[in-house]
């Protein structure tokens, strides 16, 4: 079996020979990572239920389709995304040719996490592949039906020359991660996040960090709330709660959350059937080690268990929850969740939600629920986060037009769409200077004199008459 | 509580207040930082001259003529640059509003340079400013005099607490990286790089490293020789060599080398006269420890011109070396000098494969008069950026993204580049809680015949554009058949 340096040096004087910078080359492969989907649903499916009981439906939808949509989308835009993009001249300039190329950067590492353990690791492969890049993939262990499906699937599908994976867990990716890599791009956690920006430290490589935190879910003044509980519930309990963009936790009034405990039961009720565990929508916790957690964290909890709490050690079962009467201190407000529990704090006021929130590191994603447009700005305007969605949750991220990412302890870098292919590029600035129209260049050599000097002055300050701004030397 | 820590927490405070935010506010800046620009050249001036043996004229061609450009860039661009960006959409999403909003990312951190003391600290705080963060400036302890001038103006022009001057060497540099910062940007090189970016690891912080390497010039023997050499001696010998894009080396076919030297040391002579020391226009090294590591570099080296020193001025004479071989010393590192190294080359498949040997260098200079042999050369390389028949001019276009690739850097600015550098993209989906039955096929139970309509509904993404043409197509056809039908069919 090859070594870890082996498939890097085989990936480098693969990219070395320019094998992947042709347009037909990158459809190719693209085109190949549609065929492995189409070909391999139910294998797909199999994976995913045997991880994390992924309900078929789930698994089409987040670990599929959105695959594909992207496939879709980058093959389709592919030829554009590769023009180089001609920038504006000024007149002194009229003669050059300036433009931007977006080149690949060489070869990266695509480290993936374990609740949608293909879209993790395949939305991101989309942008390396389409940008020209050679790609080491390391799926999560935790995983561990898909990561044996990864490696069993992307060598039959794509380039080997290319495209590797190399499995493993926390020892191989620390050895891995020795290597030097041209980009790397991590979904996970920010304690690992640290451990890799100190490994890209040593090399100087960029990287993207997709992290998490703890989504805030604002429910504020005039609502239908029916319908804000029905999509509340459908985000938070999605994959069983395990998704970096879930809805952590919910700020609201005392009035408002009594209103809506009702709706959320009804909800729930109608997903999942008065006995969730006999649900086949409902999925189930990762590992044994995750359900301890989470078990822990409802032991802790000074919290009232309104709904839910129940929970089976054999299947990895937590029954949706939802814990009222949480304070800041409470052990549920300490980490974020990644589970089929709800909490739901209360303020007095918006001002006191936001501040809240504004108090805390800034997170993956935020929510506001309310009909009152006016709120849902207020909230949008004092808050940062890595993206907002008003009125919904998670489906912001199956835009592929919206870049997804965090911001602060949420994250860095973005990708889906054209985020993808720009994230695994390099924007080489480019410019053709033509021989003639040297006079002009007199005006910049020495020996210096305040007469040309001044004549520059003049061709700069020309800009702020509308001109593209280029600097007339 | 140390001086650096109270002066990010002041940053931060003002912050938090949220007065950097508006447009305003930004602008005013903005346009303060013109002012000062403007007003103060003299004193700028007299800093770099003390520095950098700059000369009076040099100071606004190489510093602060590009600040004022970019500034009045900023200011003219700003409100565009903030406002929303709309998205394409899906087909669910098709009465919502998707857009992206640009937002300040916090306090950030610019860490200058000395080499351009007010383009690199500055130019960077340009974009900070415009995207409404907070900015602590660390300018250069090396080139002291501007750094005191920057310490001692800025403050009456720019807002004291939201922009901080924090001057100091390593300890007090030190001493604010352990502070937390929103972005990091440093103007510098590669092994503070590594360190900068390891402090940065600790709070999760995203930097931009503005670094440098070896940047080759190739000469094709088809080219303009004289126009070619006149361009490359401005490049190279412009503030004494200490640029981060300087053509750093020659690679030219051996046949051409003498000529390249002649027509080289012609134009030196045109530009610094025959005692280059005499000449105002000729700067100095930085310090000893520059002149004394460029000394240290010619040796082993055949100097073809130049040569000159003196150590008591820092004064290095512009000075070319010929048939420099690669594992000669002057090759191993960036020169950061007036020396250049012609290494000779049999074509430019070979100068290719020297350049691709090597670590990717912050700029790449290919003279050629065949276009086709600089697309190959560009598409066959690469480099933080490329100039075809000429040297350093791309760092002035605000429309062009300036930075490096590998180990000259990450990250880029100028322009909107700059803007976009220092701003969150936040992602914005605004849905109203009306048209619930759309979202039925997604909740649980799941049944086939939902997941049918999921498949072909929540995800598809339509382009919208050629849609909106056909129906647009189709309503005119309506139309002109309406017209045709009222007053041509009676």
């Amino acid at each position: 079996m090859e070594s870890q340096k082996q498939v890097l040096e085989r990936l480098r004087a693969a990219f070395r020979s320019g094998v992947t910078l042709p347009v037909h080359f990158r459809l190719t492969q693209l085109e190949a990572m549609m065929s492995l989907f189409e070909d391999n649903e139910n294998q797909i499916l199999e994976a995913l239920h045997e991880d994390l009981a992924k309900p078929k439906f789930e698994t089409v939808l987040s670990e599929i389709e959105i695959v594909v949509n992207d496939i879709c989308y980058a093959i389709s835009n592919l030829q554009t995304w590769m023009q180089p993009t001609y920038v504006g001249t000024n007149l002194a300039t009229k003669l050059d040719d300036c433009f931007v190329r977006s080149e690949p950067l060489g070869v990266v590492l695509i480290i993936g996490a374990w609740n949608y353990p293909l879209h993790l690791i395949l939305l991101p492969l989309i942008g390396a592949i389409a940008a020209g890049n050679c790609a080491i993939l390391k799926p999560s262990e935790i995983s561990r039906a898909t990561e044996k499906l990864l490696a069993e699937l992307i060598p039959k599908y794509l380039s080997q020359e290319c495209y590797a994976v190399v499995c493993g867990g926390a020892e191989e990716t620390k050895t891995l991660l020795e290597n030097r890599f041209d980009h790397i791009f991590y979904t996970g956690s920010q304690s690992v996040a640290r451990c890799i920006l100190l490994a890209a430290a040593v090399h100087l490589t960029p990287v993207t960090l997709e992290l998490g935190g703890k989504c805030p879910c604002l429910i504020y003044g005039r609502l239908d709330m029916k319908a804000a509980a029905k999509r509340l519930v459908w985000a938070k309990f999605f994959n069983t709660g395990q998704s970096c963009v879930a809805p952590d936790y919910v700020l609201c009034t005392t009035e408002t959350r009594d209103a809506l405990l009702p709706f959320i039961k009804e909800a729930l009720e109608s997903f999942y059937g008065s006995d969730p565990q006999q649900s086949p929508d409902l999925g189930r916790i990762v590992t044994d080690r995750h359900w301890d957690r989470l078990v822990e964290l409802l032991k802790k909890s000074e919290g009232k268990i309104v709904i839910g709490g129940e929970s089976d050690k054999k299947t990895k079962y937590i029954a949706p929850t939802v814990i009222v009467d949480v304070i800041e201190s409470d052990a549920l407000m300490q980490e974020e969740i990644f589970g089929p529990i709800l909490p739901i704090l209360t303020i007095k006021s918006l001002d006191e939600a936001i501040n809240f929130v504004n108090e805390r590191e800034k997170p993956l994603a935020l929510y506001a629920f309310s009909d009152e447009s006016q709120v849902v700005t207020t909230v949008l305007e004092r808050t940062s986060s890595g993206g907002f969605c008003s009125n919904d949750g998670i489906v912001h991220m199956s835009l592929p037009g919206l870049p997804f990412g965090g911001v602060g302890a949420s994250g860095m870098g973005n990708y889906h769409g054209r985020w993808g292919f720009e994230t695994f590029s390099h924007k080489r600035g480019c410019m053709m200077r033509s021989w003639l129209l040297e006079c002009v260049n007199v005006l910049r050599y020495p020996p210096y004199n305040e007469s040309n000097l001044s004549w520059l002055r003049w061709a700069t300050t020309a800009k702020k008459k509308g001109w593209a701004a280029c600097s007339v030397m | 509580m140390s001086r650096e820590q109270k002066a990010v927490d002041r940053a931060r405070k003002a912050f938090l207040t949220g007065r950097s935010k508006s447009l305003d506010y930004r602008i005013t800046q903005l346009k303060n930082l013109l002012r000062f620009v403007r007003e103060r050249q003299n004193e700028i001036a007299e800093g770099l001259k003390k520095d950098l043996g700059r000369s009076e004229c040099g100071t606004p061609l190489y510093e602060t003529l590009g600040l004022e450009s970019e500034i009045n860039l900023a200011v003219k661009y700003l409100k565009e640059w903030a406002a929303p960006r709309p998205v394409s959409k899906s087909m669910m999403t098709i009465s919502d509003q998707v857009y992206i909003q640009p937002e300040p990312l916090g306090v950030v951190l610019v860490i200058g340079a000395w080499n351009y003391p007010w383009a690199v600290t500055i130019g960077p705080l340009i974009g900070a400013i415009a995207a409404g963060n907070a900015a602590v400036i660390k300018p250069s302890e090396v080139s002291s005099h501007t750094s005191k001038v920057m310490e001692d103006l800025l403050p009456l022009y720019l807002d004291k607490e939201l922009y901080p001057v924090v001057t100091g060497g390593v300890t007090e540099t030190q001493e604010l990286l352990k502070q937390r910062f929103d972005h990091i940007f440093y103007t510098g090189n590669g092994t503070v790089a590594k360190i900068i970016m390891e402090a940065a690891a600790k709070h999760l912080t995203p930097t931009t490293l503005e670094l440098g390497g070896k940047s080759p010039c190739y000469i094709d023997t088809n080219c303009d020789l004289a126009i070619a050499c006149r361009r490359i001696a401005w490049g190279k010998y412009l503030n004494c060599g200490q640029t981060c894009i300087a053509p750093d080396y020659i690679l030219c076919n051996p046949s051409m080398q003498d000529r390249v030297i002649e027509e080289i040391k012609k134009n030196i002579k045109d530009f610094y006269s025959d005692d280059p020391k005499k000449c105002l226009d000729y700067g100095r090294i930085i310090n000893q420890r520059h002149f004394k590591r460029l000394m240290a570099l010619l040796e082993g080296s055949t100097i073809a011109v130049g040569g000159e020193n003196d150590e008591s001025e820092c004064y290095i004479g512009p000075t070319i070396l010929r048939d420099v071989k690669p594992d000669a010393k002057v090759m191993q590192e960036e020169i950061f000098g007036p020396l250049l190294p012609i290494l000779t080359v049999s074509s430019a498949d070979e100068a290719i494969k020297f350049i691709n040997q090597r670590e990717k260098p912050l700029a790449l200079y290919i003279f050629s008069s065949d276009n086709k042999l600089i697309k190959h050369m560009i598409a066959e390389t690469s480099s933080g950026g490329v100039v075809a028949n000429d040297c350093l001019m791309h760092f002035s276009v605000s429309s062009l993204p300036f930075g490096g690739v590998g180990n000259s850097g990450m990250g880029h600015y100028h322009g909107k580049y700059g803007f976009d550098n220092m701003s969150h993209l936040r992602s914005c989906l605004i849905k109203k809680l009306k048209m619930e039955g759309m979202n039925k096929m997604r909740y649980p139970p799941h049944t086939e015949d939902k997941l049918g309509w999921a498949r072909f509904f929540i995800l598809k993404h339509v382009d919208f554009g050629s849609l909106g043409r056909m129906v647009l197509l189709a309503l005119m056809a309506v139309f002109v058949a309406v017209i045709l039908q009222r007053y041509f069919t009676d």
